[in-house]
Order: structure tokens, then sequence, then C-alpha cells
């Protein structure tokens, strides 16, 4: 299939049909509502289900429900609504059913506005809901990733019966660009052993999440966590540019990512070896590949759309070993490739220890906005 | 000289229905969540359905109904039992799904839950326990609490000014144009358990011929946190319950009024 130029939003939804998707339930909300007006557009003349909930809570009920058929479905969202969806996704992690929810993030706490953010970075990469469980979490930085990571997340969140989330912000779901959708996939014809579809000739199903004895809840939740480890060894992805022979790393995802990959062009042309590292899977971070990257570099320079989420889990990879230093906007505020060259340049030239590194950066945000940038 | 055996043969008028799962109950002596079971499990049975049918249980006393049932079955977030069953409904049009909800589930915690399920006419069925009380936690008020009377939450018995006034869920889920068939039944004695079967079967034939959101209310006991006998509960059923949650056909799709069963 030939390129297309496509709406971020719309791409994303149309990739969920095709990679089999057959039952979408939602609750508007912006930036994430032309997921929704798709899925309403298409999923009845396919003959598949779509719902228009009377609450997010509803929605991602509707979600565990239709997900413990066995059938593809998800729901998209943005943070107020994962927040009220936390109580469903917890249900979902610990019946141990299959189910995809996009976060379109916007800015936040609270009501917050409707720009671009990365501030859902720990609800999402932590799990948002009560108990013991790690979900997968892909983090797209294009239109086309995001169709690519629609269909991933899909295979492995049936592949190992777990969330998995895909974070994009307002940037990607409201973008147009270039990009290619996959042919359709056909629907598988039989049902999982564990779904509920009716007792014929086989015992009843029954999916739940709770285990009344402490032992048994032990149970599940060695069985969930020896499958997040298998899920570590297996599914960590990330990209990489100008990495080989870098001196400085910057780490950003998504957006910020997209954005830092134009700064660091613009470093390489000034004759600073930098490089950039965008991981893809937010959870499981590319944990061995950043520790690698830490015995190699002189300094990591972590660039995100919130107020330092990934640098504590990239900190908590790195250690003392060498300065992590931090760049960040928030609010919605999505950051210019001249602002993170700035710091790129800043960081190269920086032969000090770094003592606060979230103080540092933030005196050096207030005087950028006291300047009007 | 042999020896034979006489045998004779004797009709068999009651067992255990095959949609039931043969299980010891953990229910409080003298409550009524047992008779709903069965009332449900003898129907599905009747109705040859139980192959396809998909229960969604509660949380309440009754989270663990899917123990006593010998078909697929899921376990809800409290309150979300509806929106569960619209998911899979959804994506099994063809199979039949029930919720088993109590009166904090339905009528508390999942009101927008179950009006919306209503008012989108789901085809699905909706068994609902009101014992005017919430059991698993022990006692405390529910939004049928009846007024004046005593829970752990409210000690000095319901008062009006302060908590408000109980829910008549039956009168209030009539009102969606969604629904086909929405009763009030009790289970307080032989004459109202016979109503309460016919209905649930109704409720089921509802859902089975796509006539929209069904739902049976079925008044219950509660003796463990009413603190009376099993007796004493009944009574109170038909004493205090029954005024102010009267029995009744709130909506009945035409269809299924002119419908015979026995």
């Amino acid at each position: 299939m030939a390129k297309q130029l496509l709406k971020g939003n719309e791409a994303f939804a149309e990739a969920a049909i095709r990679a089999g998707c057959e039952g979408f339930f939602g609750y508007p909300i912006t930036p994430s509502t032309e997921f929704l007006e798709h899925m309403a557009k298409r999923l009845p003349a396919l003959g598949r289900a779509f719902v228009q909930a009377e609450s997010e809570v509803a929605a991602i009920n509707m979600v565990y429900g239709a997900a413990c058929t066995g059938k593809r479905v998800m729901t998209a969202s943005s943070g107020p609504g994962l927040s009220l969806m936390s109580e469903g996704i917890s249900y979902i992690a610990g019946t141990e059913v299959p189910a995809v929810i996009v976060n379109v993030m916007r800015g936040g706490p609270g009501l917050g506005n409707i720009a671009p953010s990365q501030g859902d970075y720990f609800q999402m990469v932590k799990g948002g809901g009560h108990g013991d469980y790690y979900p997968i979490v892909l983090a797209p930085a294009s239109v086309q990733e995001a169709i690519d990571y629609i269909t991933l997340a899909f295979d492995l969140a049936e592949k190992y019966r777990t969330l998995a989330f895909i974070v994009v912000d307002g940037n990607i779901g409201q973008m147009m660009e270039p990009a290619e959708l996959p042919p359709m996939r056909e629907l598988p014809k039989d049902a999982p052993p564990w779904a509920v579809r009716g007792a014929k000739n086989r015992p009843p199903n029954i999916l739940t999440s709770i285990y009344i004895d402490p032992k048994d809840e032990e149970v599940v939740n060695i069985r969930l966590l020896r499958r997040w480890r298998e899920i570590e060894k297996n599914e960590v992805r990330y990209k990489e540019y100008f990495m080989d022979d870098a001196e400085i790393a910057v780490i950003g995802f998504g957006t910020a990512g997209r954005v830092a990959s134009s700064a660091v062009k613009m470093a390489r042309a000034e004759g600073i070896k930098a490089g950039l590292f965008r991981p893809i899977t937010l959870s499981p971070l590319p944990k061995k590949q950043i520790a690698e990257i830490a015995g190699r570099v002189r300094r990591i320079l972590v660039v995100e759309m919130n107020h330092g989420m990934m640098l504590e889990d990239i900190q908590a990879v790195v250690g003392d070993s060498i300065p992590v230093e931090f760049f960040g906007r928030m609010g919605g505020v999505t950051p210019f490739p001249d602002e993170i060259l700035e710091e790129i340049r800043r960081v190269n030239a920086n032969e000090e220890p770094v003592s606060d590194v979230r103080g540092e950066w933030l005196e050096r945000l207030e005087a950028r906005i006291a300047e009007g940038k | 000289m042999m020896l034979t055996a006489q045998t004779t043969t004797m009709e068999l008028i009651y067992k255990r229905p095959e949609s039931m799962a043969e299980a010891v109950t953990h229910y409080c002596p003298g409550c009524t969540h047992g008779i709903a079971h069965r009332l449900i499990a003898e129907v599905l049975d009747e109705m040859g359905i139980r192959e396809k049918t998909i229960g969604v249980a509660p949380v309440g006393c009754s989270v663990f109904a899917y123990n006593y049932f010998n078909h697929d079955y899921v376990e809800a977030a409290h309150g979300r039992a509806p929106a569960m069953a619209t998911g899979i409904k959804r994506m099994l049009p063809e199979n039949t799904v029930y919720t088993y909800q109590g009166d904090g589930d339905l009528a508390s915690i999942g009101m927008a839950e179950i009006m919306h399920a209503a008012a989108r006419g789901e085809n699905i069925t909706v068994i609902f326990i009101n014992n005017a009380i919430y059991g698993m936690t022990g006692g405390q008020m529910a939004p049928t609490t009846l007024p004046g009377m005593k829970t752990t939450s409210s000690p000095y018995g319901r008062d009006v000014e302060l908590a408000g006034y109980p829910i008549r869920m039956a009168e209030l889920l009539a009102q969606m144009d969604g629904s086909g068939y929405v009763v009030r039944r009790s289970l307080h004695n032989p004459g109202n358990i016979r109503r309460a079967k016919k209905s649930i079967r109704l409720a089921f034939e509802t859902q089975e011929r796509g006539l929209g959101f069904s739902m049976v209310e079925l008044l219950s006991s509660c003796p463990t946190n009413w603190k009376v006998t099993p007796n004493e509960a009944l009574d109170f059923i038909a004493d205090h319950m029954v005024p102010v949650f009267p029995l009744g056909d709130y909506k009945v799709h035409p269809e299924i009024g002119n419908l015979k069963v026995r």
C-alpha cells in the first residue's frame, strides 16, 4: 500500500482496525477524540462493535468484558480519562486478559489543558491502577510509528495476556504526515482456550481477579512477575541515532525524542559528538542498553515534556557512574530544537559534576521563561 | 435359589439443575441468594441455553456466585457488571449474558452503569438482589435501606434528613425506552418464589428475542446483618420491604406479555 497523507489519530485508529480490533469502547476527550470518531464511522460498517460509553469508568469496564471474550479490543483516551480508567486497568491486569489502551497525553495535573505533554509517564509506566503488575508501554514518535506500534501492541498484549498502552501526545495525534497503512488482517476463527464464549463441550471458564486466600494471590503475583521478566527479556525496543561514536547521549521518547533528533543533527553539524537514544518501550525500559551507553559516553542529557519522570528511571540505571543532566518543558509546552541544541552545547562544555539535576534545570528553565522563550 | 433384587421405577421430581455446579454454600442460613441462584439455573436449563450463557458476578456477598453455576462466568468490579456485560454482549451478540447484582453494587456505586445499560437497550438480563443492606462488608446502609432502619453506618436508624430516601430501581429503570422487561418480585414465600422464577424466565426470553434490557428485582433477606432469625427475616420482607418496594410489573414488552410460560 502506498504512502498517504494521514492524520495521526485517524491513521492510528485505522491501523487498529486493520490489526484485527473487533471492539472499541470509549468516551470523547481532547486530544484523542478523532480516534473514537474514526471507530464510530468504521467499526459498525465492518460488523464490529463500537460503543460510546457513559464515562471512562464504563468504557474501560466494557473493554474488560469484551477482552474476556478473547477478541482484540481497545479504548483511547487522555490523562483525565486514564485516571478514571485506573480501576478497570487494574482488574484487566489481575484477570490476565489482553487489552490495548491509547493515551494521547495532554498537560496536567487536574483538568490542565489539551496541549501536548508527556506528564503521564509515571501513570502509564508504573501501571496506573492498584496492585502488583506491569503494563507494556510503547511510545511512537511519528504517525508511521503509531501505525506500526498499535499493531505490535495488539500482538504483544495477546501473546502475554497483558495490558499494552500506547502513549503519544497531541502533536502526533493531531499532525498530518505521510505514512503507510498495513493491509487488513484476517480475523482469527478460533477462541483462545481461556476465553468466555459459552461452556459448550468443555468445563466452564471463569475469569476473575479475586483470590481470597493470600497464598493464591501470591501465586498470581509470581506468575505475573515471571511473565513480566519474559517481556523484559524479549520485547525491549528502541532507536539510536549517531550513537556509535557519541560522547553526549541525549535520551528522549515520543515527541521530545523527535525534536531532540533535530537538535542532535544540528549539534553534529557543529562538530559536537552527540547522539540520540530513543526508547520505544518505556516499559520495559531498555535498561541494559542505557547502562551500556553510560559506560561509553561522557554525559547523558534526558529530554522530556514533563518534570523529569523517565529521568528518575534512567538515574536508577546509571547511578553515579556519569553525570545525568535534564531538560524538560511542562504544562503542554513542546520544546524547540534550538532549545535542546543550546542544552547539548552546554552539556558538551560542562566538566562539573551535577549535584542537583532538577534544581539546576529549574533555574535555567525559569531564566529562559523570564527571557520570554 | 437365586436372590433377585426388586426394583421399582420412581419418578425423579427434584434434582440439581445442570446449570448449577456441585458446591457447598457459603451463604448464611436464611439468606435467599441460594434460592435466586437456583431459579436462574432452572430457567437456563428449561430454555436450553446453558452452553451459551455468560454470567457477570458483582462485588458483594455474591462475589463468588460463579462457584455455584455450571456455565461461563466473569467477575466484575464493584458496580460495573452492566458495563462488563455490555462489552461481552456486543462482542458475542448470539450468546446470553446476565449480571447478578446486589443493591449497593447496582443502585449505589453502579448507578450510572445500570441506567445507561437500560437506556442503550442492551440485550442483557439483570438479576437484582435487593436486601436493603450491604452484606459482605458487614451490614452498612444501602441505597435501598428503609427509613428508620438500623445499620452499622446508620446506627440510630436511617434518618432521611441526613441520609436521604431508598431508591426504587425497578420504577426508575422502567422509565428507560431501552428496557423491555422490568419487574419487582420477592423471595419471602413459595408463591412469590414461583412468580419470581416465571419472571426470570421472561427476562431471559426478552433477551433471547432481542427486545432490550431486562431486569428482575428480587426482594431478599439478610438475617445476619438485619440481626433477626431466618423466619423473622422473611416476615420483615413481607411486612416492611414490600410496602416500600411494591411488587409488580413496571415494564413488559407486549411480545413478552403475550408469552405463555409455565
